[in-house]
């Protein structure tokens, strides 16, 4: 594919009042991609956003757009358009007034014109018919849309998204996800979107960009980063991931929970610890004679479509999903096959994530809320 | 929803403070107004104002008002919006300074700007050391000083609260759609602050048009205000209560037009809102 650069940022660095917040961040974005900065609450992504808007300017470090650099190109010049974590709509203006208000900063006085980009826009966010409506008397999704009918009708070349749908109920979300991706692909723009919500940013991106704690851990397709996370961090973050201490014995041959087990990496050595990834799906329960792997089951909650049985083996519970009721405290055998096991190298959050052990429904459905809540 | 005894109980102070020193005071006005010395119903009173120089003082008043109300308008749009954009610890301690002068007697503003514009004042003074003099006391101009000075705080404070509430987000919103520096101020702050400036605008004009003190301290009663006027009926040496009741009726009458005037655009800016809601 011929893709052509866009952004990029070199070596962005940034702090707030001494405390580093983006930490030698380098990135390329290309024309026509749909880019998702995903990571947890604080970790930077909407500094990124805002350097690259130009709201903040960065410490050191470089921000090209077209092969220029802009570091020091103020907002309104720069051929960015932003929709704003809480929407940002001017509560002075109606509808028609917040959307067409890129086209009367620009000196259009065509007032047919502006009447027909108006409505062009209001007809690909679904809100025909809200022109004469005023801003605060929408619902959030609605304001979303005006929020990113304002944003595109100057046909921006990027268009960032802080959280944009973060404040939807789960339907609405995931309709608004498809929407925008379709938005995406229609307009050729390319789209720079911010979450914390991994599934959302496997769902419509082309590309994820991991970010933690200031500093990018993995760039890569949805796929990659799902099937080939680079450490235990991206694992974790990425889905529910099993992570075991392991050995690498050879190419193609990893030992952990005291069986060898046929692989597809190599390329590590021999004898080298190592993590190791198995996602719950991929886990097979047999017969417990049969098993590759024994243990005892902890818990089993029904999800809808699968079960999620804890089970203890050799002291480490893992998270396996199953269509099949196993019953709790029942000794059950698992199998992996060699492509469901993903080896990476040890980090510093090697040991960190991955062991079910003090996992809870509750305290998951906590954090998940808190989170939410934040911006 | 149903109101407790209590609640009601609890309104009834206000409402005999309102008949005893609102509503008590109105009648009386207008009872003085059209009744002559012998209580007799007259509209002479009124009558009297249309015939004589009188029209000119309204007119003087209403002159030296909006100019005073001009001149604290383009004073504390600009500082209002730069204290609105301050950090919050500075913005606490510039609108502090604002305030200030609120707490002392207009009697002594204005005392003070009249040892300071005296033709042996403190600025005659300065410019003598160059061989200059200007004679400033006693003109209109040393009026609207003084008005603008007793009054520039009731311009700043309306106008600074709602620019503190306009969210920063808005101006990088339209900064992010293309607005420059000024655009900004034009499209969004502007708009958006209308109701301050509204409410800034009444709260100089009207002490502004009915002021007394000022004009008489600073104008040294070369030229009448109505304010001045009024009182000379009631405390003066011509004391004519029915008189000076006719006259404060109409600049009631003439300050509740001008505020209904003013008011026009925001009301039917929120009427429309709350309409569509
Ligand atoms: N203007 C600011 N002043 C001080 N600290 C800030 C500012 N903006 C962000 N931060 C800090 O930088 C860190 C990263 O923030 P942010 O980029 O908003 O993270 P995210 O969008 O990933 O949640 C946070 O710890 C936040 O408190
Ligand atoms: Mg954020």
């Amino acid at each position: 594919m011929n893709r052509k650069k866009l952004i990029e940022l070199r070596g962005i660095t940034k702090s707030f009042d001494g405390e580093v917040v983006l930490d030698n961040i380098s990135l390329d974005i290309y024309e026509d991609e749909f880019i998702t900065l995903l990571g947890p609450s604080g970790c930077g992504k909407t500094t990124t956003l805002r350097i690259i808007g130009g709201f903040e300017t960065p410490d050191s470090g470089d921000v090209i757009f077209d092969g220029a650099r802009i570091n020091d190109t103020p907002p309104y010049k720069r051929h960015i358009n932003t929709v704003f974590q809480r929407y940002a709509l001017f509560p002075h203006l109606n509808v028609y007034e917040n959307i067409a208000f890129g086209l009367r900063v620009a000196r259009i006085r065509d007032e047919e014109e502006i009447s027909r980009r108006v409505r062009e826009m209001l007809e690909m966010v679904n809100l025909k018919g809200f022109e004469r409506r005023h801003v605060t008397t929408l619902s959030g999704g609605q304001q979303q849309r005006v929020a990113i009918a304002r944003a595109l009708i100057n046909k921006p070349r990027v268009l960032l998204l802080d959280e944009p749908l973060g404040a939807l109920d789960l339907k609405l979300r995931k309709d608004m996800q498809n929407e925008l991706k379709s938005m995406q692909k229609r307009t050729g723009i390319t789209f720079i979107y911010v979450t914390h919500d991994q599934e959302e940013a496997l769902s419509m991106s082309d590309t994820v960009v991991v970010m933690n704690n200031g500093s990018i851990m993995q760039i890569g397709t949805p796929t990659d980063i799902y099937n080939e996370p680079k450490n235990a961090y991206v694992a974790d973050f990425i889905g529910e991931s099993n992570i075991v201490d392991g050995v690498m014995i050879d190419d193609y041959s990893v030992k952990m929970s005291g069986h060898t087990f046929v692989c597809v990496d190599a390329g590590f050595g021999k004898n080298t610890p190592v993590d190791v990834v198995v996602r719950p799906e991929d886990v097979d329960v047999v017969a417990p004679e049969s098993g590759m792997l024994r243990g005892k089951v902890t818990s089993v909650t029904f999800k809808g479509v699968h079960y999620e049985v804890i089970v203890d083996i050799g002291g480490f519970k893992w998270m396996i999903q199953t269509t099949d009721y196993v019953a709790p405290d029942a000794e059950i055998g698992v199998d992996i096959e060699p492509d469901a096991i993903h080896i990476m190298n040890k980090s510093e959050y090697s040991g960190m994530f991955g062991d079910y052990s003090s996992f809870s429904d509750e305290l998951d459905a906590l954090s998940e809320n808190t989170e939410e809540e934040e911006d | 929803m149903k109101k407790s005894f209590i609640e009601r109980a609890a309104a009834y102070p206000h409402i005999v403070w309102s008949v005893l020193f609102i509503i008590a005071p109105l009648i009386f006005v207008v009872y003085y107004t059209f009744t002559d010395a012998d209580g007799a119903f007259t509209t002479e009173n009124v009558e009297r104002m249309f015939t004589s120089n009188y029209v000119l003082i309204f007119i003087n008043s209403v002159c030296l008002a909006l100019i005073a109300t001009v001149i604290c308008l383009l004073i504390a749009y600009p500082l209002a919006y730069i204290f609105s954009r301050m950090k919050e610890k500075w913005q606490r301690i510039m609108i502090l300074l604002i305030m200030i002068p609120l707490w002392m007697n207009f009697l002594i503003t204005t005392y003070s700007w009249m040892t300071i514009l005296e033709d042996t004042g403190i600025i005659n003074s300065i410019l003598s050391l160059f061989g200059l003099s200007a004679h400033m006391i006693n003109t209109p101009g040393a009026v609207v000083i003084g008005m603008v000075f007793c009054f520039l705080p009731y311009m700043i404070l309306p106008i600074y609260t709602v620019m503190s509430g306009i969210d920063e987000r808005l101006l990088e919103a339209s900064a992010d759609l293309g607005c420059s520096g000024w655009q900004r101020l034009t499209k969004v702050v502007m708009p958006m602050s209308l109701s301050g400036v509204i409410s800034g605008i009444t709260m100089v004009f009207v002490p502004s048009i009915s002021t007394f003190y000022i004009s008489q301290k600073l104008g040294g009663g070369t030229f009448q205000l109505i304010g001045d006027t009024i009182e000379s009926y009631f405390v003066g040496t011509a004391i004519n209560y029915h008189f000076g009741a006719a006259l404060s009726l109409v600049l009631m009458i003439l300050i509740l037009i001008s505020m209904a005037i003013m008011n026009h655009y925001t009301d039917s800016e929120q009427a429309e809102r709350r309409r569509i809601k």
